[in-house]
């Protein structure tokens, strides 16, 4: 899987949980400030993106995980692993 | 000072018009809600009819993700209380001043359904986040309250199908001791799902009648049973001098409410109707009125054998030789029971003399039944000047509810 097609899944999946057209979604927007995301919404997001891509997000990880970028690295870096 | 209160908003959902008019006008052809179910296939179920609201696009009005994040009945209450807001000229209240009581029988159970087969499809893990906040019975006063910025008094009184009566009347008595200046208070239901049929037919109070124009048949001879719907009905109430400083629209004035309980089975009702006749005859005392000053009551009319006659006894005990002058009617003819947001829905049918002169008719009544031998207004409308009427409400549990509004004179 490339790049492209791993942000291009990572933005439906991020479109579908918060209600977000896919255009609006850029590597570098944050999940609460930008893209009006609360606590539950981001604990959602996180297991749907569990299920889309067949791993385990810590709840303890999850602070670090602010914006569609820091998403994608750390989905990376977890599934290499 | 004690505060008079009158109800200047109104928002409906249900199966046979979204919206004051649409669902008036509903109610004066005597449209039927009732079809075969087409929300899931309800082919191994023993009732396969219910009152669907069809069309129904929450996103449009609420935006998606609002959408998103509530269960079918909050969405109904949501959509209903915006209707309410903006037919009573209201924006926000960011206010104390202002609460919510709003109600339903069961809350999110289509929600507690779908993450109750997550849980077991796919582990704990995978329940939502959002299952707890979408699926609590107060999630709808909770949701609206956020919205309008209402915050003051609020709850969400669940007494089966009597809940959204009582959440009229405990927002009337908000505003009556002057505790709050607006209340929106209603009631809302979406469960209409085969565990709910299920559980329902198997204590023998649906209609096993089959045919969708004949099953909800209150108050004749062959009702078997009443036939499950949903939908919300959302009423601004506000005090009287808030109102009239505003200049807004008064569809009527509240002059009693009054709840008591069977105290007797947990489903069947009192065969005597002690506390419904106590209750009533409450009402009447606290509106300082005699029984012949009501000209209308919007019944509770299920359509089951038992409360249809019993309900006509109690009538006939509280009004005597009146109760056969009165003009009485079962919106749930054709919309079926919305249990926890009947008593909403049906006060705003209860309006429909008040505003436009006309009392709508209790349809599929073909057989008159001697044990129901009042005037049902059976099958058509009729034209009908009145002044004060009675809306009623009996919930399982033995929860009983009812309220006395009254024309505005000015």
């Amino acid at each position: 899987m490339n790049d492209q097609e791993f942000y291009d899944r990572l933005k439906k999946v991020v479109s579908a949980r918060l209600a977000v057209p896919e255009e609006q979604i850029r590597l570098e927007s944050r999940y609460a400030e930008d893209l009006g995301a609360d606590s539950l919404t981001v604990v959602d997001l996180a297991m749907a993106l569990e299920e889309e891509f067949q791993c385990k997000i810590f709840d303890s990880d999850l602070d670090q995980i602010k914006t569609v970028a820091d998403t994608l690295a750390y989905l990376r870096s977890h599934l290499s692993a | 000072m004690e505060q008079n209160v009158v109800i200047t908003g109104l928002g409906v959902i249900s199966s046979i018009g979204a919206g004051k008019e649409a669902f008036w006008d509903g109610l004066i052809r005597g449209a039927s809600g009732v079809a075969p179910i087409i929300s899931f296939d309800p082919s191994d179920l023993p009732v396969r009819i219910a009152a669907e609201v069809q069309d129904f696009h929450p996103e449009q009005s609420l935006g998606l993700r609002a959408a998103q994040r509530l269960d079918r009945f909050a969405q109904f209450a949501m959509v209903a209380a915006k209707m309410a807001a903006e037919d009573g000229g209201i924006d926000v209240f960011d206010s104390e001043e202002a609460g919510v009581i709003v109600s339903s029988g069961v809350g999110g159970i289509l929600t507690l359904v779908d993450q109750e087969e997550i849980l077991h499809r796919k582990g704990p893990d995978r329940v939502s986040p959002f299952f707890v906040p979408m699926m609590i019975v107060n999630a709808a006063a909770a949701q609206i309250a956020i919205q309008y910025k209402a915050r003051g008094y609020s709850s969400a009184p669940v007494t089966a199908c009597a809940s959204s009566l009582n959440a009229i009347g405990d927002a009337y008595e908000v505003i009556r001791r002057g505790d709050a200046r607006w209340m929106i208070a209603g009631g809302a239901e979406a469960s209409i799902l085969p565990i709910t049929i299920a559980g329902f037919a198997n204590m023998k109070a649906l209609s096993r009648n089959s045919d969708p124009d004949q099953a909800s048949r209150p108050f004749d001879r062959d009702r078997d049973g009443f036939v499950l719907g949903e939908g919300a009905g959302i009423l601004l109430l506000e005090s009287e001098e808030n109102a009239r400083r505003r200049n807004a629209h008064i569809y009527a004035r509240i002059v009693a409410y009054a709840s008591s309980n069977d105290a007797y089975n947990i489903v069947a009702p009192d065969p005597e109707g002690r506390a419904v006749t106590w209750m009533i005859l409450r009402a009447l005392e606290k509106a300082g009125m005699r029984p012949e000053e009501v000209d209308y009551v919007n019944a509770h009319g299920t359509s089951t054998p038992l409360n249809d006659r019993i309900e006509t006894l109690a009538l006939k005990k509280v009004f005597g030789d009146h109760a056969r002058r009165l003009r009485i009617s079962s919106t749930k003819s054709m919309i079926g029971h919305l249990l926890g947001a009947a008593g909403a829905v049906e006060t705003i049918a209860t309006l429909l003399p008040l505003e436009r002169g006309i009392i709508h008719p209790t349809i599929h009544y073909v057989h008159p039944d001697p044990d129901c031998d009042l005037d049902y207004v059976p099958n058509r409308a009729v034209d009908a000047r009145v002044n004060t009427v009675l809306k009623t409400s009996y919930g399982f549990g033995g929860h009983n509810a009812c309220l006395i509004l009254q024309r505005d004179a000015h």
